[in-house]
């Protein structure tokens, strides 16, 4: 593969595939049998996942169900229920999932003309070159760029008002969901790019060629072959690209400051300055985080590792 | 397929006009900043900050020290994995996979509750400690992308029969991790170094909760306070970025090309 930041991507998007021996039992049969010096050079690496990652995301987990005397409740998970925070949650499940779905569509059609539209070759590797840096191209400065060209004195902005349409004036906003949708395309199109393409690229030429001899159009390849095939992998990838949004907070915060109040930036508020009066009610808002977010990544490394069947 | 083609080189277009259209919107707002016409201005009012220096720098050291801790904690561990301990390998890529399903602004909720001054580890109390609180967040981020890499490197070289040969030589452990082991996966080490390098350097969430003025803390100020350097960072930013990227695609190509699966 001559593009390393894919494979970098493929490489993660693809956990326990390769090479990896089954694991027999449970987790804790894994430590038997293995030496006691062997553990020193582990050692660093768990204690630090134990300590920085595990434990905190725990503590916050027990920080759910707990009153502000200590005692267990599940009030905190009740109030979860109040408008403001119900609000929030849906704010950020539309724009993660309109996000996802725009992103899968425009970069399986973009990973598609690029692959398998007989485009130059050059073309592919400069798409996919440029799809690792953008979808690395997040946080403050996307919401910048983004300002600078359809905020309300953006070049874009500017430009088709010049040319007579204001898209301001009929209800564009680069502050509102649709703004915040269009900003988190421009790293969500780019990452469904690097992680479709190798499922793309194992659509065998073959059966492109035993479909036609068998009379087949293109548009029927497609139907009955290419898309089933690549089913599994798109709805997996949409929903780590779910994921992706959800969890994501820089861009929405340098965009919109609080006027868009998504969970993360909720949250934010609530670590900065308690803004809920509930210390208790902010860890429930960090489970309910979790719990959308593991289910997304879940969903697509189960459906990731059953998709990978067609595609050796 | 005529049709086919014209159809690809419109969806290639429509990619072109999205992507490319706020980079140039971007760099031609960040030369606007005079009335009479274009000008360096913003980058000028930038560079000569001493904000932005010091947040700029500061990034950059920290961006290091993770680079450092990361690996070792990384290395020792992929290479135990590889050579002694395979049956640990689902957990270890299992733990190396949380940071992508735990959100940044979770984890560094989880730190500021556990490491507070109530706390058995106080961290957050001291300069020092949110420091080093920080440069461990960061390292949970880098997690992914330094195992894998590191452990794509690792898979290349023969880990056993480099390991033996430096045994019977009668090398230590120690010294085969860091003049065997580390010097023969030092390719796939860099890329993983500028991946984490390209996450750290403008990480704002993280940074900002903890205090810390960082490249990223900064530059969410001026976009709340100014109209055109914003637009400048944004370019700063997509250049770095990019930077980084080419590395890990120049490295790539000095790649060992002898792998052995």
């Amino acid at each position: 593969m001559s593009n390393n930041t894919d494979t970098l991507v493929e490489n993660i998007a693809a956990p326990a595939s390769a090479g990896v021996a089954p694991a027999s039992g449970g987790p804790l049969r894994a430590f038997a049998g293995v030496r006691w010096g062997d553990y020193l050079g582990v050692a660093p690496f768990l204690i630090f996942a134990i300590l920085f990652l595990i434990v905190p995301t725990l503590f916050l987990i027990i920080g759910a169900f707990q009153a502000s005397d200590g005692s267990f409740t599940l009030q905190n998970i009740v109030d979860l229920g109040t408008p403001q925070i119900v609000s929030s949650f849906w704010i950020s499940i539309r724009v993660s999932a309109a996000s996802a779905v725009f992103g899968a569509f425009f970069g399986l059609l973009i990973a598609l003309a690029v692959i398998r539209g007989r485009l130059p070759p050059a073309v592919r590797s400069a798409v996919l070159t440029f799809s690792g840096v953008a979808s690395n191209f997040a946080g403050i400065p996307l919401a910048f760029a983004f300002i600078a060209t359809l905020g309300r004195l953006g070049i874009m902005t500017v430009m088709l008002k010049y040319v007579g349409v204001d898209i301001y004036r009929s209800g564009f906003n680069i502050l509102s969901f649709w703004g915040l949708t269009l900003t988190y395309c421009y790293f969500q199109i780019p990452l469904m790019i690097l992680i479709i393409a190798p499922a793309i690229d194992g659509l065998k030429k073959e059966w492109n060629e035993a479909a036609a001899t068998l009379g087949a159009s293109n548009t029927q390849f497609w139907q009955y072959i290419g898309l089933p095939v690549l089913f599994p992998n798109l709805l997996g990838t949409l929903s780590l690209l779910f994921a992706n949004a959800f969890g994501a907070i820089a861009t929405a915060y340098a965009l919109t400051g609080s006027s868009l109040n998504i969970v993360p930036i909720l949250l934010y508020a609530q670590i900065r300055g308690d803004v809920l009066n509930n210390p208790g009610l902010g860890a429930a808002l960090a489970l309910g985080m979790i719990v959308i977010t593991a289910v997304a990544n879940v969903l697509y490394l189960v459906i990731r590792t059953r998709a990978e069947r067609w595609l050796k | 397929m005529k049709n086919g083609k014209f159809w690809s080189w419109v969806m290639f277009a429509l990619g072109v006009v999205y992507f490319l259209g706020p980079l140039l919107a971007t760099l031609q707002f960040s030369l606007s900043i005079r009335r009479d016409g274009y000008s360096l201005d913003a980058y000028r009012n930038v560079f000569v900050s001493p904000a932005f220096q010091t947040s700029f720098i500061y990034s950059l050291l920290i961006g290091v020290a993770t680079i450092v801790v990361g690996l070792l904690i990384v290395v020792p561990a992929a290479y135990f994995v590889r050579l002694r301990a395979p049956q640990l390998r689902p957990i270890i890529e299992f733990v190396t996979l949380l940071p992508l399903i735990i959100p940044p602004i979770i984890l560094v909720f989880g730190y500021i509750r556990l490491y507070s001054s109530t706390s058995i580890l106080p961290l957050t109390t001291t300069n020092v400690g949110t420091n080093f609180l920080l440069i461990l967040a960061y390292v949970a981020l880098a997690l992914p992308y330094m195992y894998r890499a590191v452990d794509t490197g690792l898979r290349t070289i023969d880990v056993q029969t480099l390991t033996e040969a430096a045994n019977i030589l009668g090398a230590n452990t120690l010294t085969i991790l860091l003049q065997v082991i580390f010097p023969n996966i030092l390719v796939a080490v860099l890329s993983g170094a500028f991946l984490t390098l390209a996450i750290v350097v403008g990480e704002f969430t993280i940074a900002s909760l903890l205090n810390v003025q960082v490249f990223g803390v900064y530059m969410q100020n001026i976009g709340a306070n100014r109209a055109f350097e914003p637009a400048a960072l944004a370019v700063i930013s997509f250049v770095i970025t990019w930077g980084a990227m080419g590395m890990i695609q120049l490295l790539a190509r000095f790649a060992p090309k002898t792998a052995r699966i």
